[in-house]
């Protein structure tokens, strides 16, 4: 018998690799033992700094005080723009909470009173029942009981009269952007680095500048709501209008169609499903907004829960924050019920039962009505306090009670782990030459993605180190980078779990679809409840709130494994195990790295809001700038953060591409 | 069939991808070579195509993928820009026309169906069939009416309100012709309409096809991967192949004088009974079998629906023309010929 010669594979050693690899590691010990020979390849120089945040800061004020643009100066703008919005939002806030009256005087003579708390819980039940069912209206009803009952409904109605003025302004905004990016592909070549920063800008960040425009209250608080929201829609809308088949385009065309009648009458409809999607996300991105919002004026269930956080009275806190949570998933109830209602077939739709003017009639005779009512049985206007219930003292007695009683224990996990684990990452980060971790970064991503990427990395690297931010930026990376650990190795498991059984897999999805609709405020309550203020706390939070793309795209990548794979490896006698670790994971692995990249994307974003319970880093450097409306330094912070966002996701991105190309997943 | 005067004429159409492409076309005269075009590093779509489709014909553009043939029929609607050429439609260089002009002409005088059927999702199947009148302003009884007729047309009568995902592939088709055809259009141009279609539908979908035309006679540029469907339907076919038309002729052309290899290599197989006609096959009439001829064929029956009659008489079969005069006769060797697949000894 012949045997077929195998040519001999060639041992491929990187050398280029593991020289400059080497060369990193030796130069950065040396430098780290022999400070005093080159300090400043080892702690950015004060005098190197360039000083771009007092830059911005004077072009702020250039721009509010002197820039004028002809007809009418810039300050002169904003307060038009403010002016313009500010109409729509006190219409909707008279309506829901305060009830309009002649002027804007407080105390002034109320004329009609806000609509009643019953007229409100029966429109949005109506509403639950129209769009789908019994079901829905008991769980939408249900929270807004809560609202009242609970004492949460005048801030509550505060909140939601800024969404409902905020979300039609985002998504009309952003629609009309994503469809002239569609038509303009210049435009969209521009929009895009512009709304890559502004999805990886911390929200706080958007705060400083409005709040310095547009002043504080609740007109900047909603134009500072809209400008987080919008970028969303903007993507979801060029996506899904590129999404629509080709053929239907032409077709249109063919028709004879004009630009306005194709838009019309075929691509908006046709994208109608992904469009409501976008207009889901804008929903939920402004009620994170506008309670994170109330630090500059937005007032509401917000400001209810910065203020116990500030007076750490965590009952109260926990109440409002369960309010928003509630109020959230009504809403997100509802939208969705809306989406889904639009696929199916209409000719079912006969089971509606009101049509559309039918149904703005019977909102009105309940306003009616009920206004009326309230005006001889006041308890429906308002629901009396004698009657509201509070739970807040026993939350505060559960606290101490668990301070007192577990306090040791829990002292005893926090401080392993901030001694263990912790500090000493965050001393190796700060310690490690600001020069060597730029090096790394450049070589990492030359290896990953050529010039071009290592050129974008070192230059975004190099932003933090020029601005003077590179402690504060460390501090950031380690915070990030040990809640996202502790996330990956809750998460991963998790979801390799949940994967493998379909109840739990259910069970898995209901918890991380709660888990995102809560704004990221409420999960500052918990942990500073058990844990105080400092980096333990700030870390829990972290890794809670960015614990669900963990989870989702892990389950995601195990069942994206091709089926044939594991039917080959069940032929071929795989155990379950073998299948598991031989099979299942390396497949999925790209996968479970991009969903690595959202935690990590989530946790910096949460990272800026763990500045309230006093974390030293980027995030406190925004939060400081906040306080003292200092826009050049809350924009250069944010920025930075920005920064390290960018960096992260491009290499992670670039290597499961990488990866997924190798698979052949991906062309 | 009339072939005097041209509905659609094309002249030295191209159409190339990438930057630059008209430069590259002015620079080598309008003639650059593949070689040249890949140089440049430019994707030629269409390249230099020159054909006339006649009023009332199915031209058939036949070709594999790539060949740009879904490209050219885009050109002749300029859903895709030609890169250089004229292209002559009711009386008009259809590239000079403005944008305004080119909706017009394509809300009155061209329909087109969709490999993919393109119908509007959240529309119903009446909603489907008014569009095109819709788009065009008719009041909706007019159009609805147009519609309902039109849906009658293609036997989807009872279907008005359903919708598209509630139809199989065939039906929707159906929808896409009935669609197509309710603005009456001068042309009609059908992009491998029944390619998405399982094969046994896509055969009854070509008989309607056919059956169709019987009745509207309309000018039909018809697209098509498949080599025996253009053979079935075409009047004329144009074969593709990198973006050129290689031969235009009738499917009896094709198969007798293939202008290359490539042409012969889809026309081996194909059954020469179903392709050749009497006309093609005869030989010419001998002084003393004019009485003799007890039957008689149309000179455009093809071989295949007399073959048995042929092959199990022994008296020669007499060919007539359109005006009844006999001008050849058919014998069984002839048609044995045609049967074992060798080239026919007739007159041509």
């Amino acid at each position: 018998m012949q045997s077929i010669p195998i040519p001999e594979a060639p041992v491929k050693f990187r050398w280029g690799l593991w020289l400059s690899l080497t060369v990193i590691f030796c130069l950065g010990i040396l430098l780290y033992l022999n400070k005093e020979l080159t300090p400043f390849l080892v702690k950015y120089p004060k005098d190197w700094i360039i000083p771009l945040r007092f830059w911005i800061s004077d072009l702020m004020q250039w721009l509010i005080k002197d820039f004028d643009l002809g007809l009418f100066t810039f300050k002169e703008l904003t307060r038009s723009i403010a002016w313009v919005l500010e109409w729509p939002l006190s219409i909707a806030n008279s309506f829901l909470a305060t009830g309009f009256t002649f002027s804007t005087e407080p105390g002034a003579p109320i004329i009609l009173p806000p609509a009643p708390w019953i007229a409100i819980v029966s429109i949005v039940g109506l509403l639950a029942f129209q769009l789908s069912g019994i079901r829905l209206t008991l769980l939408v009803t249900g929270c807004f009981f809560y609202l009242v009952i609970f004492g949460q409904w005048q801030s509550a109605m505060v909140t939601l009269s800024s969404i409902i003025i905020a979300v039609p302004l985002g998504v009309g905004i952003g629609f009309a952007l994503g469809i002239t990016a569609y038509r303009h592909p210049l435009l969209e070549r521009m929009l895009s680095p512009v709304l890559d920063l502004m999805q990886t800008v911390p929200v706080f960040a958007y705060l400083v500048p409005v709040l310095f425009l547009f002043g504080f209250g609740p007109v900047a608080a909603m134009i500072a709501t809209m400008i987080y929201a919008t970028p969303p829609m903007v993507r979801v809308t060029i996506l899904s209008l590129r999404q629509i088949p080709e053929e239907l385009i032409e077709y249109g065309d063919m028709a004879g169609c004009s630009r306005r009648q194709l838009l019309r009458k075929i691509q908006v409809p046709v994208a109608r499903n992904s469009l409501m999607v976008g207009i889901n996300q804008v929903i939920m991105l402004s009620l994170n907004m506008v309670i994170i919002a109330s630090m500059i004026g937005a007032g509401g269930l917000g400001f209810d829960v910065l203020s116990s956080l500030r007076r750490l009275a965590i009952g109260d806190g926990l109440e409002a924050g369960l309010a928003i949570t509630l109020l959230a998933i009504a809403l997100d109830r509802l939208g969705q019920a809306y989406n889904s209602r639009s696929t199916k077939s209409a000719r079912a739709d006969n089971s509606e039962f009101l049509t559309g003017p039918r149904f703005g009639a019977l909102i009105i005779l309940i306003l009616i009505v009920s206004w009326l009512a309230a005006h001889f049985f006041p308890a429906l206007a308002i629901f009396p306090e004698s009657l509201q219930v509070t739970t807040s003292h026993f939350w505060d007695a559960a606290v101490k009670w668990i301070n007192i009683n577990f306090f040791d224990q829990l002292e005893a996990v926090k401080t392993f782990v901030l001694i263990h684990i912790m500090i000493p990452v965050k001393r190796f980060l700060l310690n490690t030459p600001w020069s060597v971790v730029v090096a790394l970064i450049a070589l990492v991503s030359f290896r990953l993605g050529g010039f071009r990427l290592a050129a974008l990395t070192t230059v975004l690297s190099l932003f933090i180190a020029v601005t003077g931010l590179w402690t504060k930026a460390m501090i950031t990376v380690y915070l990030c980078g040990v809640s996202v650990l502790f996330a990956a190795c809750i998460g991963i498991p998790a979801g390799i779990l949940a994967a493998s059984h379909s109840k739990l897999n259910r069970v898995t999805q209901a918890l991380i679809d709660t888990l995102q609709t809560l704004p990221s405020f409420v999960y500052l309550i918990p942990v500073v409840m058990l844990f105080r203020v400092g980096d333990f706390a700030a870390m829990l939070a972290v890794i809670a709130y960015s614990l669900a793309p963990a989870i989702r795209y892990t389950i995601l990548g195990i069942e994206q494994v091709p089926t044939h794979l594991i039917e080959a490896a069940r032929a071929i006698g795989c155990t379950r195990t073998q299948i598991r670790w031989r099979i299942e994971l390396p497949i999925a692995l790209p996968q479970i790295m991009l969903g690595i990249n959202q935690t990590i994307m989530m946790a910096l974003s949460m990272l800026v809001i763990t500045a309230l319970v006093g974390t030293r880093d980027l995030g406190q450097e925004v939060y400081i700038a906040l306080t003292k409306a200092d826009t050049g330094r809350g924009i250069i912070a944010g920025i930075g953060v920005a920064c390290i966002a960018i960096v992260a996701d491009r290499l992670i991105n670039r290597w499961a591409q990488r990866k997924r190309m190798e698979f052949g997943l991906q062309s | 069939m009339s072939k005097v005067k041209p509905a659609l004429q094309l002249r030295n159409i191209w159409k190339i991808f990438g930057d630059d492409a008209s430069h590259l076309l002015e620079k080598t005269s309008r003639s650059p070579s593949l070689t040249e075009l890949n140089d440049a590093g430019l994707i030629p779509a269409v390249r230099d195509v020159t054909l006339d489709i006649f009023n009332g014909e199915i031209f058939v553009i036949m070709g594999l993928s790539g060949s740009g043939k879904s490209t050219l029929v885009r050109c002749m609607s300029r859903l895709i820009e030609p890169t250089a050429g004229e292209i002559m439609f009711a009386g008009q260089n259809l590239l000079s026309a403005s944008e305004d002009e080119l909706i017009q002409i394509r809300r009155h005088k061209m329909g087109m169906v969709f490999q993919h059927f393109a119908l509007l999702p959240h529309m119903s199947v009446l909603g489907n069939v008014a569009f095109p009148l819709e788009i065009q302003g008719i009041d909706k009884k007019t159009r609805e009416q147009r519609a309902r007729e039109m849906i009658s047309l293609v036997g989807l009568s009872g279907r008005e309100d359903y919708y598209p995902r509630e139809l199989s592939g065939g039906q929707q088709q159906r929808v896409g012709i009935a669609r197509s055809l309710a603005v009456e259009p001068d042309i009609w141009f059908l992009d491998e309409p029944f390619s998405a279609l399982d094969p046994l539908i896509r055969r009854e979908m070509q008989d309607e096809f056919l059956k169709l035309q019987d009745i509207l006679k309309k000018t039909i540029v018809f697209i098509t991967h498949d080599f025996d469907e253009a053979i079935r339907l075409a009047d004329r076919i144009a074969i593709m192949k990198d973006g050129a038309v290689i031969q235009i002729g009738t499917p009896e052309d094709l198969i007798i004088n293939p202008a290359t290899e490539y042409v012969a290599e889809f026309t081996r197989d194909v059954s020469r009974a179903k392709v050749f006609s009497a006309r093609m096959v005869m030989r010419p009439l001998a002084s003393n079998e004019k009485d003799t001829l007890r039957e008689l064929q149309r000179h455009d029956a093809k071989v295949q629906e007399f073959a048995d009659q042929a092959v199990h008489s022994d008296d020669p079969i007499g060919v007539i023309d359109d005006t009844g005069s006999v001008i050849g006769v058919i014998d069984r060797q002839s048609v044995l010929n045609v049967l074992v697949g060798r080239e026919p000894a007739g007159s041509y």
